[in-house]
C-alpha cells in the first residue's frame, strides 16, 4: 500500500492516485480478524456455520451469538466487529419489517438484500462516517425460489453464491467447500461438512477456544430460519472432532 | 421495532438519516425515491365511523382453557357483503384473540401484532409474549388512539394461558378492558351473555361442554341478529396447544318462521 | 333535512344517523368512604357496565396505592384504568426519589394537580381518596373530574353518589337532626353503616350492585373484606 500515510487513508469520500478508497480497505482488513463464517446453499436450503473465537473463559457459553434472525424466514451470520454486525442485523429486520408492512408478504431476499447492501454501501460515501467493519451472510428458503444465499461486504457490494466463506480462514474453508457438489446435498448432509469444515480451518495455535454455531433454513424447517436443534449440532460437531482427529492422524502418519 | 409508528413513512435510522424503504441518499438530501416524501395526510382525520363491519365475538372460560367464536362475515351497512372474514387469530402458543368492529382496523392491528411476534422471535431467547400484556398493550393502543378522537372502532377479546391459569379478557374501542369468565360483544352482549353466565353458574364447564354452550350462542345469535353469518369460526387455548379450526356451518332450519307474526 | 338527492355515500343510508365518536362512557359504580379517629373505611361495588348491559360482576374498583392510602374511583372506566395506571407510576417514582411512600395529603394534591392537567379534555372519573394522614387520622378527599378537591370526614362517589351523600349527613354528619351529641364514630358503626348504604344504593341504582369491596386502612394495615349485593 503506497499511499498509506499520504493522507488519502482518513476519509472514506476521497479517492487516492490510484483510485482506491483505503477507509473501505481497512474495513475489509477489520473483517478477516474475524472467526471464519461459511454459508452452504444446498439443493433443499442454506446453512450456516460460525467459528465464534471466545476470547475469555469468562463468557457464558451462548453469549455474544454471531446468527441472527432478520425475520421468520431470513438468516444473518456476520464476520467482524461485533457491534457494526448488530447494528446491521436492525436494519435488516427494519427493511424486512417495512417490506412486509407494505407489501403484506416476507422480503425476498433479493430485495432485502439490495436494501441492506444500500445502506452499508452509504457507508463509504461520506467523510463524517466511516464504513461498516463486518461482511454478512444472508440466506433463506421459499416454496418459489428454493435456497438464496447473498453475502454483502463492507464496500456494499453483494453477491449471491453457492458457497461462501469469510473471516480468518476463508481460504482454506473456501478450498474445503469447492470440493462439496453443493447443488446435490442436502442441509441434514451440509450440516455435517459445515462443522467439520470450521473444525479444519480453526487455528488451534493462534485462536485457543471457541464455539460452533449452527443454523439452517430449508424445505424441512418449512423456510424458517432456525439455530440447527441440538441434537443434529452435537451430532455434526462430534463428526467434525472425529474428521479432525483422523486428518491429525494421516498428517502424523506422513512424517 | 421500526412498525409501531406511522408506518407510511416510517421514521429514519437516526436524525435526518435514511429511512426503511428509502434509498441511501444521506445526509439531509431526501431521496426521490421511498416513503420519506409523501406525506400521508394534510389534513387531521377526527372521528371515524366504521365501514366493513363484523358482529358478536364470544369468549368462555372452561376449567383448562378459553374458546372463542365468531362469524365470518364482513357487514357493508346492511349489505352482507364478505363472506369470509376470519376473526379468530391464533398470536402465538399461548394467546388466541377474537375481533369485532371494523375489520379494516383490525387487520391493521393484526400486521402490528404479527410483526411483535416476529420480532420476538427475532431476539430468539424463546420467550413468549403472555396473554396478560397483549391485553394491556391493546388497552394502551386503543385508549390513545381514542384520546386523539381517531378511535380502533373495534371490541378485541383476547384467551389464553397466564402462567398455566385460563385468561379471558376483553378491551373495546375506548380503552375500556375487563376480566371476565363470559365475555360477549356487540348484540352478543344481549343474547350470549346470559345463556353464558346461565351455564357457568350450573356448574364448571370443560372444554367439551364450553364448545357446545358457544356453538348453541352463535346458532341463537344467527336467528336473531341480523348482521350473524351461518358460517362462524371456533377457536380453543389450553396449554398444550392453542387452535383456530376451520369455519363450520349453522344447520339453520327456517320453518317455523311463518309462526312468527309481527303485529 | 337532507332530501334524498343529497350524495351520501353509498354506505351511509339516508335517514339512517351516524352518531359521532364519543370518547367517554358512563360504567357505572359507586364509592363510600368514611374516616374515623384513627382510622378510613372505603367501598365501591364490583358492577362494571354500560347501559342496559353489565360487563362484569366483579371489577375491583379500589386502588391500592401505598399502605396508607386507597384510591377508590368510578365512571369512565377507560379513563379511571389510565388514571390509577399513571397514580401508580408517580407514586413509584416518589418512592424512588424520596425513599419514603407519599402520605394521603400529598397523594390527594399529586391527584388533583393529575387531573386539572386533563382540563381540557378531563379524566371522566369520580374519585374519593382514603386513608390516613400524617398524624395518623382518618381522612377522605373527593374530587370533581378536573381535580377540585376537598378534604371530609365522609364521602359517597359515583352513580349512587347523589342518593347516598345525604344519608351520610344525616348519620354521619348529624345534619337536620336536633337533641343530638357529637361523638367519634366507631370503626364498627362505619362499616355496618357503608353497607347497609350500599344496600339501599342497589335497590334504587341499576348501576350499582353485585357485590362490595370494603377496605379498612389502620395504622396496623389494610384489610379486606366482601359483602354481597343483589344482582338484578
Amino acid at each position: 500500500m503506497s499511499s498509506i500515510g499520504t493522507g488519502y487513508d482518513l476519509s472514506a469520500s476521497q479517492f487516492s492516485p490510484d483510485g482506491r478508497v483505503f477507509q473501505v480497505e481497512y474495513a475489509a482488513k477489520a473483517v478477516e480478524n474475524s472467526g471464519t463464517v461459511i454459508g452452504l446453499r444446498g439443493k433443499d436450503g442454506v446453512v450456516f456455520a460460525v467459528e465464534k473465537l471466545v476470547t475469555s473463559k469468562l463468557y457464558e457459553p451462548g453469549a455474544n451469538k454471531r446468527i441472527f434472525h432478520v425475520d421468520e424466514h431470513v438468516g444473518m451470520a456476520v464476520a467482524g466487529l461485533i457491534s457494526d454486525a448488530r447494528q446491521i442485523v436492525e436494519t435488516a429486520r427494519s427493511e424486512a419489517s417495512n417490506y412486509r408492512s407494505q407489501y403484506g408478504i416476507p422480503v425476498p431476499l433479493k430485495y432485502l438484500n439490495e436494501r441492506v447492501s444500500m445502506y452499508m454501501h452509504a457507508y463509504t460515501l461520506y467523510s463524517a462516517v466511516r464504513p461498516y467493519g463486518c461482511s454478512v451472510v444472508m440466506g433463506t428458503w421459499t416454496d418459489y425460489e428454493g435456497p438464496q444465499m447473498y453475502m454483502l461486504d463492507p464496500s456494499g457490494v453483494s453477491f449471491s453464491y453457492f458457497g461462501c466463506a469469510v473471516g480468518k480462514a476463508k481460504q482454506a474453508a473456501k478450498t474445503e467447500i469447492e470440493k462439496l457438489k453443493l447443488s446435490d446435498m442436502t442441509v441434514k448432509e451440509l450440516v455435517k461438512e459445515a462443522a467439520r469444515i470450521i473444525y479444519i480451518v480453526h487455528d488451534e495455535l493462534k485462536d485457543k477456544q471457541f464455539e460452533l454455531e449452527l443454523s439452517w433454513v430449508s424445505k424441512g424447517t418449512n423456510g424458517r430460519h432456525q439455530m440447527v436443534p441440538r441434537e443434529v449440532a452435537s451430532e455434526a460437531e462430534n463428526l467434525a472432532k472425529q474428521a479432525l482427529a483422523d486428518v491429525e492422524d494421516s498428517d502424523d502418519g506422513d512424517m | 421495532m421500526a412498525f409501531m409508528g406511522d408506518f407510511m413513512s416510517p421514521a429514519p435510522f437516526w436524525h435526518n438519516g435514511p429511512s426503511p424503504g428509502a434509498f441511501y441518499n444521506f445526509p439531509a438530501n431526501p431521496s426521490s425515491f421511498g416513503s420519506v416524501n409523501h406525506s400521508v395526510q394534510e389534513f387531521k382525520a377526527h372521528s371515524a365511523a366504521p365501514i366493513t363491519t363484523t358482529t358478536t365475538v364470544i369468549g368462555v372460560k372452561f376449567d383448562k382453557g378459553c374458546v372463542i367464536a365468531a362469524d365470518t362475515l364482513g357487514s357493508y351497512g346492511s349489505l352482507a357483503r364478505f363472506r369470509d372474514c376470519s376473526r379468530v387469530l391464533k398470536v402465538n402458543d399461548l394467546i388466541l384473540l377474537g375481533s369485532g368492529g371494523d375489520y379494516a382496523d383490525y387487520q391493521y392491528l393484526k400486521d402490528i401484532i404479527e410483526q411483535k411476534i416476529i420480532d420476538e422471535q427475532c431476539v430468539g431467547d424463546g420467550l413468549q409474549l403472555k396473554p396478560r400484556s397483549l391485553y394491556c398493550w391493546l388497552t394502551r393502543v386503543l385508549y390513545n388512539k381514542r384520546s386523539k378522537m381517531d378511535p380502533l372502532w373495534n371490541n378485541y377479546i383476547v384467551a389464553g394461558i397466564q402462567d398455566g391459569e385460563p385468561f379471558l379478557g376483553a378491551v373495546d374501542k375506548l380503552g375500556t378492558a375487563y376480566e371476565d369468565a363470559a365475555i360477549a360483544t356487540g348484540l352478543g352482549a344481549y343474547m350470549a351473555t346470559p345463556l353464558i353466565r346461565d351455564a357457568i353458574d350450573n356448574g364448571p364447564l370443560n372444554e367439551e361442554s364450553a364448545k357446545a354452550l358457544v356453538r348453541k350462542c352463535m346458532e341463537v345469535l344467527y336467528y336473531r341478529d341480523a348482521r350473524a353469518f351461518a358460517r362462524y369460526q371456533l377457536g380453543v387455548v389450553t396449554a398444550s396447544k392453542v387452535v383456530v379450526e376451520e369455519p363450520t356451518e349453522i344447520k339453520h332450519d327456517w320453518s317455523l318462521a311463518h309462526m312468527v307474526h309481527m303485529k | 333535512m337532507l332530501g334524498l338527492s343529497e350524495n351520501f355515500p353509498e354506505y351511509a343510508l339516508p335517514g339512517g344517523k351516524q352518531a359521532r365518536f364519543e370518547p367517554y362512557a358512563d360504567n357505572g359504580g359507586s364509592i363510600v368512604a368514611i374516616a374515623g379517629e384513627d382510622y378510613a373505611v372505603i367501598g365501591a361495588d364490583t358492577r362494571l357496565s354500560t347501559g342496559f348491559s353489565i360487563y362484569t360482576r366483579e371489577q375491583k374498583k379500589l386502588f391500592q396505592l401505598s399502605d396508607r392510602t386507597v384510591l377508590g374511583a368510578t365512571g369512565c372506566w377507560c379513563d379511571t384504568l389510565t388514571l390509577t395506571r399513571l397514580l401508580k407510576a408517580r407514586m413509584q417514582m416518589y418512592e424512588h426519589e424520596h425513599n419514603k411512600s407519599m402520605t394521603t395529603p400529598a397523594v390527594a394534591q399529586m391527584l388533583s394537580t393529575m387531573l386539572y392537567y386533563k382540563r381540557f379534555f378531563p379524566y371522566y372519573v369520580s374519585n374519593v381518596l382514603a386513608g390516613l394522614d400524617g398524624d395518623g387520622k382518618g381522612c377522605v378527599y373527593s374530587y370533581d373530574p378536573i381535580g377540585h378537591c376537598e378534604r371530609s370526614n365522609y364521602r359517597a362517589g359515583g352513580s349512587a353518589g347523589a342518593q347516598l351523600q345525604p344519608l351520610l349527613d344525616n348519620q354521619i354528619g348529624l345534619k337536620n337532626m336536633q337533641n343530638v351529641t357529637e361523638a367519634p364514630l366507631p370503626r364498627e358503626k362505619a362499616l355496618a353503616l357503608l353497607k347497609d348504604v350500599f344496600i339501599s344504593a342497589a335497590e334504587r341504582d341499576i348501576y350499582t350492585g353485585d357485590s362490595i369491596y370494603i377496605l379498612i386502612i389502620t395504622a396496623n394495615g389494610i384489610q379486606e373484606e366482601k359483602f354481597e349485593l343483589r344482582k338484578d
